[in-house]
Parts: structure tokens; sequence; C-alpha cells
């Protein structure tokens, strides 16, 4: 399968995951994009957002080897939906293909764009406790979803784990070992 | 998750008349040993530059993603897609059914391959190493998440959950799994991938307390926030906490970094608000204990209760440590699991070994004093972390392998036979390998059967009935 088509069968099977959300623990919150803010209503998920709301808006990606990935996307999309989407060249994010289950899809925000987004829940903070080089700015890319007013704003798409720390428990002060 | 286009090296092979022609070709074979999270993820970095076969002991693909992660937590094996997609691509090969160290040794695949990766994990735990511990009622967390989660191996366990107060020692994530697999409502796990005979002798189960134990105090414990909360919010337990565990913890929370003070702040909010009174279950966290011998009940003949030592701590920061204060506490108790860490093995003597730390030696990867032969994951780093920081582990290791391919150090040069050498082998002596395709007919039938009982999956317990399946 190509690389391209990978992106949208595992773009498919989120949605449809997220439609079958009832079945899961209900201390799981999924991705909820609603134009404009950010509910946790399970009735509305991102297919019925892209589908009403066309606005274009330009986001550029800060990558790890320091080349920066503009792209123009739908609001109401995630971040981690827009990478997917846009088969973009930014690697190993979306383990868990954007169900609060990893801390892979951690991107960090401009100061005063990240005090522009909504409120971060307890699950979504959770999981961000579990990235590395997590900062003030962070926040997880498959619970922030794209505004008309996050035009242009710049992500910075940090490290990961790299075998240069020789110890795990040395890796961040902030994550403790965990299985 | 992105698997890379096809890299300069895989174009001329291209060139040359395509991938399938590789077995008469020479391009680069790279064997993986163990098929979980690190074998996947080790070949799907290793696919751009070479042919890659993996070799996995059961009948069945994933490792701990399909015999470690909790039922109740489906999204975490979303993983399982990406690896089908590794499997699936055609310079790649699942062998299942093959034991390496006993059907094929370590020496036969390095002749046949280019470069050898261990990736076979954990599979053993550490024992308490106290009197008692053999005693029945005593099971390791790996054995009882095992049975729970279908390994064939566990099948036969029958952890007998008729008593009221269940012990469980260790605190990081297993053991929490572990604690809310025991007190949650059947409703909540009946519709997942659960064993039919586990979630039956759940709902018969009469264990309504569970007890966390660690060695050390609150700002230790190893286990991460999601798991504490889902604790917490259990539907029908309510916490049981000692208030003196956490003499001197509120005045330390200002100085923790963010992730460390919200897990603190939770465990206070449950000491201090309990939770409902009139639950039927209750779990406890409980701190500064050791155990030091499983006590025998009146007939000698299984656990009745655990023996711990108390501990007060000494040093600061990372390193604070647990020194025996000389007082001893019994706890009266019928389920005592051990849930103090996975441990890996040895399989092959041929392989470098460190007892004492339970790894593969290795220097980023690279076996120590052998060419040609690299590790990955929980063999190469020891058994903690995340699936994700398996992945970026394994990720390193292929890195590694790449750049040693394209320093020379490898040689290339040479035509090596791969898995057809190594499949002629295991024919002569009457090994049926399990391929790709074939696990998908015993995922078919897994799925059926789940469907007939209203679960995501039923699986199969029997590795023979997977080879039967698999025909």
């Amino acid at each position: 399968m190509s690389a391209c088509a990978l992106r949208v069968f595992l773009q498919r099977a989120a949605v449809t995951r997220k439609a079958a959300h009832q079945t899961f623990s209900q201390t799981r919150a999924f991705p909820q994009c609603v134009t404009g803010s950010y509910t946790h209503s399970r009735g509305i998920n991102t297919l019925t957002n892209s589908l009403r709301a066309e606005e274009k808006v330009t986001v550029h990606f800060l990558n790890r080897d320091g080349k920066r990935i503009s792209v123009k996307a739908l609001t109401g999309e995630s971040l981690l939906d827009i990478v997917v989407n846009n088969d973009l060249d930014i690697l190993d994010i979306g383990a868990c293909e954007g169900t609060l289950a990893c801390s892979t899809c951690h991107l960090i925000f401009e100061e005063a764009v990240y005090k522009k987004l909504g409120r971060i829940s307890d699950e979504e903070m959770d999981m961000l406790d579990l990235a590395y080089g997590l900062t003030d700015t962070s926040r997880l890319g498959c619970q922030v979803c794209l505004r008309k007013d996050l035009d242009g704003m710049i992500l910075h798409v940090p490290d990961v784990i790299s075998d240069a720390r020789v110890d795990s428990e040395k890796e961040s002060s902030t994550a403790p070992p965990k299985v | 998750m992105k698997i890379h286009g096809l890299s300069s090296a895989s174009r001329c092979l291209a060139a040359e008349g395509g991938v399938r022609g590789l077995s008469s070709s020479s391009g680069p074979r790279v064997c993986i040993v163990g098929g979980g999270p690190a074998g996947f993820y080790t070949a799907q970095q290793l696919l751009k530059d070479a042919a890659v076969d993996i070799y996995e002991r059961l009948p069945v693909p994933f490792g701990l993603v399909r015999f470690g992660v909790a039922p109740d937590h489906p999204e975490v094996k979303n993983v399982i897609n990406t690896f089908t997609q590794t499997a699936q691509h055609e310079r790649c090969s699942f062998h299942g059914n093959v034991n390496v160290g006993k059907d094929v040794t370590i020496d036969e695949l390095r002749q046949a391959y280019h470069a050898v990766v261990l990736s076979y994990g954990a599979e053993g735990n550490r024992s308490m190493g106290i009197p008692g511990e053999d005693l029945p009622g005593v099971f390791s967390a790996k054995d009882f998440v095992g049975w729970y989660n279908g390994l064939p191996s566990n099948k036969e366990l029958h952890p007998d959950l008729s008593f009221e107060t269940a012990v469980i020692l260790g605190q990081g994530n297993v053991a929490l799994d572990v604690a809310r697999i025991l007190l949650a409502p059947v409703e909540m796990l009946k519709e997942t991938d659960i064993t039919q005979n586990a979630l039956e002798a759940l709902a018969g189960s009469k264990v309504r307390r569970v007890l966390i134990v660690g060695r050390r105090g609150p700002l230790q414990i190893a286990c991460t926030i999601k798991e504490l909360r889902e604790m917490v919010n259990l539907p029908n337990t309510r916490a049981d906490m000692l208030p003196a565990d956490f003499e001197g913890i509120a005045e330390a929370l200002k100085d923790l970094p963010r992730p460390r003070k919200r897990l603190t702040e939770l465990m206070m909010k449950a000491v201090k608000e309990g939770g409902d009174d009139k639950a039927e279950k209750c779990w406890g966290l409980r701190f500064f204990r050791s155990p030091v011998e499983v006590l025998a009940g009146a007939d000698e003949k299984r656990a009745a209760g655990i023996r711990l030592a108390l501990n007060k701590l000494e040093g600061s920061g990372e390193s604070v440590r647990a020194e025996v204060t000389g007082q001893l506490e019994d706890v009266d108790c019928g389920l005592i699991i051990s849930s103090i860490g996975y441990k890996s093995i040895p399989i092959d003597p041929a392989v470098p070994f460190d007892p004492r730390r339970a790894i593969v030696p290795n220097e980023m990867g690279r076996v120590q004093d052998t060419a040609g032969l690299y590790c990955s994951g929980w063999v190469k780093r020891g058994p903690t972390g995340v699936i994700a920081t398996t992945m970026n582990d394994s990720f390193d290791t292929a890195r590694v392998l790449i750049q040693d391919m394209e320093a020379g150090k490898l040689d290339l040069s040479v035509n090596k036979p791969g898995a057809q050498a190594i499949t002629a082998l295991l024919q002569t002596r009457g090994v049926r390998m399990v391929l790709f395709s074939q696990w998908e007919k015993i995922n078919a039938e897994e799925e059926k059967r789940g469907k007939s009982l209203g679960k995501a999956r039923e699986k199969l317990l029997d590795v023979d009935e997977m080879l039967c399946r698999a025909k």
C-alpha cells in the first residue's frame, strides 16, 4: 500500500472509530472538533464539520530537521488530521490515531497562539504529561482543531527521545518511566 | 504513522526488475526475532533499505499489544493497524510459530541474513524472592495479565477469586491495570476482547478490596495519571488510603514538575474525598511497604496473607531509596499478585546476555562483541516504557543498522539466502510456519466468534487450534 493510501486508510479508520466511541470507556474523551469552540459533544464528528467549514487556513510546521512545512488546511480539522490528510513529512506521530492513548502528536505552539486555544481537558493533559520535552505551550495535535483565527500559526514539532540518552530515567525529569 | 516511500537503494532494486526479484538479487536481507512492537517498528524503518523477515514464536503476531495492553484500552491497540501495513509490505515477511533458539539457532539466522535484530522482549518476571512465593494464590502480574488477555501459556491459570482482599505488589501501570480489571463492573468489560473464561471468572469474583503496595512513597509512584484517574473514576468503588502515608506531601507539591504534581494532587484528592461510602468495592494505595513473606493459611496449603516490612525513605530526588525500619505488618488476603517488573531471558547461548540487568549488552542497539547482531525494545533497554518509547527505540536501532550498512560494516557484497534457507531448514525439522495471510484467517475467526458473543473478538487460546485455523 502506498504511503498516501495508508494515510487515507488510517483517516477512515479514525472516523469509524470516533463513531463507535460509545462502546468504549466513559473516561475517554475523543477529539471533537467543533468550529469556534471545543466541546466534548458526542453527536458531532470531524467529518460533519469539514463538510460545513470550507475555509482554508495556512499552517506552518517547523519540523525536527529545522525545515518549515507550510500547508493550507480546512478549518475544523485537527492538527493531526492535517498532517495525515496532507501526507506531510512529519514522522512518527499519531501512533494511537487520535484517540488520546499516546503523546506522539505533541506540538509546541507560539505563546500568543497557545493562549487563544480552547480549554484543555484532563484526559489530554494526562497524556500530554508523558510527552518528551513538554513545555508550557504544548498541546496534543489530535485535540486542537484549526480555526480561522489560527491562520499563519507556526507549530514546532518537538524532538523525540533519542538513544543519545543512556538512562531512560534521565530522559525527562517530568516523565517517570512507565509501562 | 508514516511508512517511508522507496529509498534510493530500493529504487535501484526496483529498476533492476522489481522487489519480487529479491530472491535472486543481492538486496540486503535482515531478520528480526520477535513479532511484537519492537519487531514491527524496527521492520518498518528497515523496509526502505532492506528485505525484512520477522520470526515470532507464537502463531499470532503483536506481542504485548495483544497480550499485555488491558482489554478496556482498545485505543492503545490501534498501532496494530500500522504493524499490519508493515507485515503486508512486499519486502516484509512474517513467520509465526517459529521458536528461535529451539527450532532454529541465532547462528543459522546470521548465516542466512546480512543482519539479525533481537526484539524478543521480556517473557519472564522478576520474582519477589520471599518465602511462600510459590504457594497457590500467588501470581505474577505477567501471568495474571496473560490469563485475562488469552496468552496460551496462561490459559490454565484458574486464579481463585473467591477471597475478599487482593494485594498487588508494585505500583506501575501494570499493577493498576490488574486492580482495575479486578474491580471493574462486568458491564465495562463484556464487550472487550477479554477472554470469555476470564470474564466469567470476574463476574463470579468475590474480590471487593484491592491494595496496591509500593516500597517507597507517593512521590515515587511509578504509574501514570491516566491509570490512576481510571481507578478514581471506577464506578461502585471508593478509595481507601492512609493519610499517614501522605505526611509532608502537600508541602512538597509546589516544587514538583507539572506531571508529577498533577499525579500527586490526584492522589491527595482521593485521600481527602475517598468516594461514595455506599460503594461495594474499594481500592487503596499503600506506601513504604515491602513484602517479606507470604503467609500460608491454617491448612498450610495456600496463601492466606502477606507480611510487609515498613520502610523509611533515605536520600532525595531521583535516588530516594527505601530502608527497613524493622516494623512489620500482616495483611489477610487470598490473592497476591506481584507486579514488580517483567524480565528478559537469554534465548540462545551464542548471544551475550547480562544476567544482572537482564538485557542483551549493547551499544546503541549494536550487540556487544558481535558483528551483524542488533537489538531493539525491552531486550535492549529493559522492560519499561510505553509503546511509543519502544517505537522511538526501534527506530534508533534501525537507523544504526542502516548507518552500518552504508558504512560498509556489514558485508552486503555477499548474497544471503534469507527466508528461503530458513524455511527449508524448518521444514526438515517439522516446524509449521504461519504466514501473515494465515494469521489473518485466525484473526477473522476470532472476530467472528467475538461477534456472536457481542465482543470485539474472542481470542483462540490454544496454539494447536490456531495452527488448525491457519490452514
